[in-house]
């Protein structure tokens, strides 16, 4: 072919633009940007892992035999803080929806290309901090930071980390924003709103929380330090506070940050959905507004949290009926999903693979959570094991997999390289073994009554506790698979043409990988929102020759 | 979209509407208005707050997608606000005997 005598010589991209560390470093392309916060993401991955790992390891058996019990309290308690800041809520906003946004909606970059780049140092500022407090002896409080303990008791680094929380709190609102304004005012001309992928809208609604939401984490570790270092009755009960004041604040973010973790894991799995059964979504636009239903629901159930607190029984009420309204539009998305695959052209591939186990692990850690949500079954459940293994379903089960699913399906965008499709099928299915063994005994350990952030347990409860670090092995190995022949893939890959899975959107139409610029002329949109036709190729705007 | 220009007058006449409005909060304080001390600070802080995102951040002069923006800020306070309120109000409704 034509194009294949033309590919021998080097053909300018984003990679090979500029050479050198200062040109990362420096950088203000969000695919360069997006690059960066890959490898940072990866490494905390891999370190809240480390934790993970430890924990597994003194759960094998029944004593508190591995390390003491205060030890213990600082595994779990770094393995949430990393996981959760510094992994699961950049996790996909911050690689593939950096690298992924301005090239679906065929703009050269986002809005706001320095304060993106702001954005990563923030988060690598605050990442610091965080890691100089785990170095200097960690923190006990578990991820949650309940006081009076954070503030009253504890002697671990609960200020360190706190700031370091706060920090890369601000480098979340920055790519909120950053998102918003791209998204309101740098479409392609055509490319209206309902034209638009639903990873840019799941993106939309996920921005949003950032900035409404994040915000209000940030006050409320202010006002912990400030009761820690100034003794203001904040939340002291000796001082005239409230404790439950803190849940209240601290909740109010931290499950909209749930959805921050999942809802752009559901942009990939609709974008997956779509291209690889060569269908438009089935109810595009339920979906599309979904997300941003999912958003604004969000945050009204903050409460569900905190039914076996002081809070008055008839906010519980509340609370609780509005927890079940948040399955509505979660479920809209889940039926518009297998709606979708009916008579469509299924491929069996690698992201595909990912995104029916993110559906079959969404619709688990969705349907426990209807548990959780009433106050009556929440008494015998809440603080359980049972709780544990519903939030990994969503959390491990939903972001990660989502995350793997869009990583090997954008990755002949990003590398210009195709992974081993062998290999690649192989890890998920280890993924999906390792995750089940490991999460699901959990559900049944917390029914019979096993509390979480326990180091020692009754002997009757070791064989789901074997189960499950047995698992969490497989899971770990499953994990290092793809991290392997990704690495391996970026120098000895089969080369990826523009468009390797006869997808559609925008970032089809460019280059692998892209230039700097992404598209050599603006592109015009004319067509809808995942408008397969049977014939038509989808035309390249950009195949840019040497 | 053009930059409003907005006149130095402006800018200290809502300084000085600044000035003034601390001054009645300090002068409030010397009074003991009961339940009401509150509202009275509240209502002042409020004020004051509106005047500076009116004035000082432009919204007053910024579109119609802004106004959406800031209000959206606001209805989210506002919901943070009442139902952490819908717990506190309500602990007392159910009579626990000794
Ligand atoms: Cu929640």
């Amino acid at each position: 072919m034509e194009s294949e005598v033309q590919n021998k010589a080097p053909r300018t991209h984003y990679i090979n633009a500029r050479y050198g560390l200062k040109s990362w470093l420096f950088t203000i392309d969000h695919k360069r940007i997006a690059l960066l916060y890959l490898a940072s993401i990866t490494f905390f991955f891999f370190l809240g892992g480390l934790f993970a790992v430890l924990i597994r390891l003194e759960l094998l058996t029944p004593k508190g035999d591995l390390v003491q019990a205060e030890t213990y309290n600082r595994f779990f308690t770094m393995h949430g803080v990393v996981m959760v800041f510094f992994f699961l809520i950049p996790a996909i906003p911050a690689t593939l929806g950096n690298f992924l946004i301005p090239l679906m909606i065929g703009a050269r970059d986002l809005a706001f290309p320095r304060l993106n780049l702001l954005s990563w140092y923030i988060y690598v500022v605050g990442a610091v901090f965080t890691l100089i407090a785990i170095v200097g002896g960690g923190v006990d409080t578990g991820w949650t930071f309940y006081t009076p303990y954070s503030t009253t008791y504890s002697n671990g680094n609960v200020l360190l980390t706190g700031i370091g929380i706060f920090i890369t709190g601000f480098s979340s609102i920055l790519t909120g924003l950053n998102f918003i304004v791209t998204i309101h005012t740098m479409r392609a001309p055509g490319l209206s709103w309902f034209r638009l992928p639903l990873f840019v809208w799941s993106h939309y609604a996920t921005s949003l929380i950032m900035v409404l939401g994040t915000p209000v984490i940030a006050i409320t570790i202010l006002l912990l330090a400030f009761e820690r270092i100034a003794h203001v009755g904040i939340f002291d009960p000796k001082l005239g506070g409230d404790p439950v004041l803190f849940q209240h604040l601290f909740w109010f973010y931290s499950h909209p940050a749930v959805y921050i973790m999942v809802l752009p894991a559901m942009g990939v799995i609709s974008e997956l959905v779509a291209n690889m059964t060569r269908k438009n979504i089935f109810g595009y636009k339920f979906v599309a507004l979904a997300s941003i239903a999912i958003a604004i629901f969000g945050f009204l159930v903050w409460g569900h949290h905190m039914f076996v607190s002081t809070q008055s029984v008839y906010a519980g009420m509340i609370f609780s009926i509005l927890s079940y309204a948040v399955a509505i539009p979660s479920a809209v998305k889940t039926f518009n999903w297998t709606a979708t695959l009916y008579k469509g052209s299924i491929s069996y591939n690698t992201p595909m693979l990912y995104a029916f186990g993110f559906i079959g692990f969404f619709i688990i850690g969705g349907m426990t959570g209807l548990f959780l949500a009433a106050l009556g079954l929440d008494i015998h459940v809440h603080d359980t094991y049972f709780v544990v293994a519903h939030f990994h379903y969503i959390m491990v089960g939903g972001t990660i997999m989502g995350y793997l699913g869009g990583l090997h399906y954008w990755w002949p965008k990003i590398s210009g390289r195709m992974y081993p499709e062998g290999w690649a099928r192989f890890a998920a299915l280890v993924i999906f073994v390792g995750f089940n063994l490991t999460f699901f005994p959990q559900f049944l350990l917390g029914y019979q009554g096993m509390p979480r952030r326990y180091y020692a347990y009754p002997d009757e409860f070791q064989v789901l506790n074997v189960m499950s670090s047995a698992g969490a092995s497989i899971l770990g190995v499953g994990y290092l698979i793809p991290m392997v022949y990704l690495f391996w893939s970026m120098r000895y890959g089969p080369k990826a043409g523009s468009n390797p899975w006869g997808a559609f959107g925008l970032e089809w139409r460019t280059s692998s990988p892209p230039p700097t610029e992404n598209f050599k002329v603006t592109p015009v949109v004319t067509w809808e929102a995942y408008e397969f036709s049977p014939v038509e190729e989808t035309e390249v705007i950009d195949i840019s020759t040497p | 979209m053009a930059a409003h220009i907005v006149g130095k007058k402006t800018y200290f006449g809502i300084f000085g509407a600044l000035m003034v409005l601390t001054a009645v909060t300090v002068w409030v304080a010397n009074f003991d208005l009961g339940r009401w001390n509150a509202v009275a600070a509240l209502t002042i802080a409020v004020v004051k707050g509106t005047l500076v995102v009116l004035y000082f951040m432009h919204v007053r002069y910024s579109s119609r997608l802004t106004w959406v923006f800031v209000s959206s800020g606001l209805i989210w306070l506002i919901v943070l606000i009442a139902l952490t309120l819908g717990d506190y109000m309500t602990r007392g409704w159910v009579k626990i005997a000794q």
